[in-house]
């Protein structure tokens, strides 16, 4: 049952709730309707000269190579940071539900990550991995490894991904966490009665149980990795060497921001905004399912 | 307390608008792209033009990089609160020029406030870049380097090599680069910063070529790329070749690379001659600066380089007043004296970009103290202007300079030749320009 409160007349309800809707509005409505318009629309820099093109920025779009290249890369680099921090978040959670000692201190450390801003996590990572100046890029190349993520497409795509998983794990252990200690310990207690040990046990009783969680982490860590690395990717290869990290959030920075072609740019951010649009909906759907169960 | 905090702090606001109103002078605000040390000259300067005069008023602030600042431009035109003054860096002058009624470009400041700039007071390679093509001056030059090759002298001592002769020509870099690489007199024999400009933008105008139909942009929209000629796939084939027998290596855009020479990693490096400063700070080995090596089966006598660095662009904004713009031309006119040009040139290891400028740091034996540093305006100032050493005038070329890393990176991977990765720059960069020319013409 959903607790309501009623209030008398219009106006009071309409006043409490103006603020939030001035703010989506001023904040979101305004900006992405916009984005909407330019999308339609050819203009210089300055704004000067405006030609309505209706939907060629979008044919021009699907129709550029590059752009197709970008959004598979995007999948790609989607997949592995998903991948990557989940399955690190997952083992990390497993170890530290258990009974150890200093696991308060353990669990904080964890979490530390999350709160360093993402173009101050890609100076960090730099200092690990440059191929002159990082720990252990020199180190890889003193030992005969040629290290060097500028100029190779692979190394670069495995920084991107390395230092975007790592900033995301922090995120997934709190949920899996908070998952692994919502199952019942009577329900593992009686496995472990039954005689089901360790990998046994986590596989048929522990994941299955964890399942809404690793959904819920699942759509959350794509969406992060596809629109939140921005900065990441940006401070740490800007997108190179050739193409080879230019997600589609750095290509819009690159061709709105940098190249000032605001049409093909916006193009870009309504087509990214119905990828939101559609994994949020995604997302409520699943999650309200599992509420309704 | 905190009551009495804000009431001091409200007083304080309020005389402080008050002296600014009394004062009567004109609030000329500037936004430029200089950090570090730079920022702390430009601040100087600043308070040496407020200092000197009682008209105008010139606030500097920091808008971070040149494309951050150049958006940051557009976004306040666009929304009326564009500054008095920017700071825009050469390759956003295509875009400036196309922007019509958001600039009053330098010619009609000075015919509208009678305030004097002579554009015969500049070098001719530093005005070339900021004129139309009839020789008015459409931007004001302020900060302007060129590239030029720097050389660590102890590891081309240890190479076997005279240090007192550079190399001049590129099968001398290569030479001396595969003593370099024979003797392991250094780790990275040679690299380059700024890659496109560097190895093309300039190796185009030095020796002449065409980089661009239409006299390289600056007599119409509808210009083409021509950097898939043969000089051209023979300039990157000697680079990749070099990468590939290890005599080059490749450390990333822009400035990436400056650090490996810095270091003494590199022996030899090509960057901007405004990396002076930053070599005299880190360097702990002896260094020499020399002009960029040329084909000798191409000219015997290269012409002028061309500049990097930026010029100062005069924006408008509605309810902007005549005292206002003469507070914008009295301070170019400050900063152009032969004074504080020269002052500029050596505190910063930009080019003075007047003559007399250049003429004041001789008179003060500047070059006798610091061997070298006129080798970049000897290398601007070399030759006749040509329209293919004047510069570029081409729309988007930021985009265009991310194209040419692009084709080049994929090419030292092995991933293409140089004719492919430069006909890639040509098609890709053509499209580019016809967007850009479609856009600036509707």
């Amino acid at each position: 049952m959903e607790r309501r409160t009623i209030f008398p007349g219009r106006l009071l309800p309409v006043l409490l709730a103006a603020p939030q809707i001035a703010l989506t509005a001023v904040f979101f409505l305004w900006p992405a309707g916009q984005a909407m318009w330019f999308s339609a629309a050819r203009q210089d820099a300055f704004g000067l000269r405006t030609e309505f093109v209706g939907f060629e920025n979008f044919s021009d779009l699907l129709a550029d190579p590059l752009y197709r290249d970008s959004a598979g890369r995007t999948a790609v680099f989607c997949v592995l940071v998903a991948a990557l921090s989940m399955g690190v978040a997952l083992l990390l959670a497993v170890f530290a539900d258990r009974e150890i000692r200093g696991r308060a201190a353990y669990r904080t450390l964890l979490i530390w990550p999350y709160a360093i801003a993402p173009a101050v996590a890609a100076v960090l990572w730099i200092l690990v991995l440059h191929p002159q100046v990082g720990l252990l890029g020199r180190w890889l190349n003193r030992h005969g490894i040629a290290w060097d993520y500028r100029l190779r497409d692979a190394q670069a795509m495995s920084v991107v991904v390395l230092a975007s998983a790592w900033k995301q794990v922090s995120y997934d252990f709190i949920f899996f966490l908070a998952g692994l200690q919502a199952i019942p310990r009577t329900v593992t207690e009686a496995a472990r009665m039954d005689g089901a040990r360790g990998w046994r046990r986590f596989r048929t009783i522990t994941l299955p149980l964890l399942a809404p969680t690793v959904l819920f982490l699942l759509v959350v860590n794509l969406v992060y990795a596809a629109f939140d690395t921005f900065g990441t990717v940006q401070a740490l290869t800007g997108g190179g060497p050739g193409k080879a990290t230019e997600t589609l959030v750095v290509k819009v920075y690159r061709d709105g921001v940098v190249n000032l072609d605001l049409g093909s740019s916006s193009a870009q951010s309504v087509l990214l905004m119905g990828a939101v649009i559609a994994l949020t909906a995604l997302q409520f759907r699943v999650l309200g399912r599992r509420s309704a169960d | 307390m905190k009551r009495r905090t804000l009431i001091a702090g409200a007083a304080a606001l309020g005389l402080h608008s008050r002296a600014r109103a009394q004062a009567g002078r004109a609030r000329v605000v500037f936004w430029h792209a200089m950090n570090g040390a730079l920022n702390d000259e430009v601040n100087r300067i600043c308070a040496a033009f407020n200092a000197a005069q009682a008209d105008a008023e010139v606030v500097p602030v920091f808008k971070g990089t040149y494309p951050e600042t150049l958006t940051a431009a557009i976004a306040a035109w666009r929304a009326g609160q564009a500054p008095h003054l920017v700071q825009m860096y050469e390759v956003g002058t295509g875009s400036m020029l196309a922007a019509g009624p958001a600039v009053k470009q330098t010619w009609q400041l000075i015919q509208e406030s009678g305030i004097a700039i002579d554009p015969a007071a500049y070098i001719g390679a530093v005005r070339g870049y900021y004129s139309l093509p009839d020789g008015r001056l459409a931007s004001m030059p302020f900060n302007s380097s060129t590239s030029v090759m720097w050389l660590n002298a102890d590891a081309l001592e240890r190479a076997g090599l005279d240090p007192a002769k550079p190399p001049a020509t590129w099968p001398e870099v290569i030479a001396a680069a595969q003593a370099v690489r024979a003797k392991s007199a250094a780790p990275t024999a040679a690299t380059t910063s700024w890659f496109p400009w560097i190895q093309l933008e300039q190796f185009a105008a030095m020796h002449d070529l065409p980089f661009a139909t239409k006299a390289n942009g600056f007599e119409g929209l509808d210009t083409a790329l021509l950097v898939n000629a043969p000089p051209f796939v023979k300039q990157l084939d000697r680079i990749l070749a070099m990468a590939k027998e290890g005599t080059f290596r490749y450390a990333g855009r822009d400035i990436a690379p400056d650090p490996l020479f810095y270091s003494g990693e590199a022996a030899i490096s090509f960057n901007s001659s405004g990396s002076r400063a930053d070599i005299v700070k880190n360097a702990k080995f002896r260094w020499l600066e020399a002009p960029l090596p040329y084909d000798p089966e191409l000219t015997a006598a290269p012409i002028n380089s061309i500049i990097g660095g930026a010029s100062l662009w005069t924006m408008t904004a509605p309810g902007r007043t005549p005292a206002e713009y003469k507070g914008v031309a009295q301070f170019l006119a400050f900063i152009a004296q032969p004074a504080r040009d020269a002052e500029w040139h050596q505190n910063t290891g930009y080019v003075p970009v007047t003559l007399a400028g250049y003429e004041e740091s001789k008179r003060q034996g500047y070059y006798d103290k610091n061997p070298g540093a006129d080798v970049p305006i000897k290398q601007l100032t070399r030759g006749t202007v040509t329209p293919n050493s004047r510069g570029f005038r081409l729309g988007r070329m930021p985009e265009l300079r991310n194209i040419v890393y692009e084709e080049v990176e994929r090419a030292l991977q092995g991933q293409q030749g140089a004719q492919a990765a430069l006909d890639s720059v040509v098609s890709r960069g053509n499209r580019v320009l016809r967007e850009f020319e479609r856009a600036n013409r509707a």
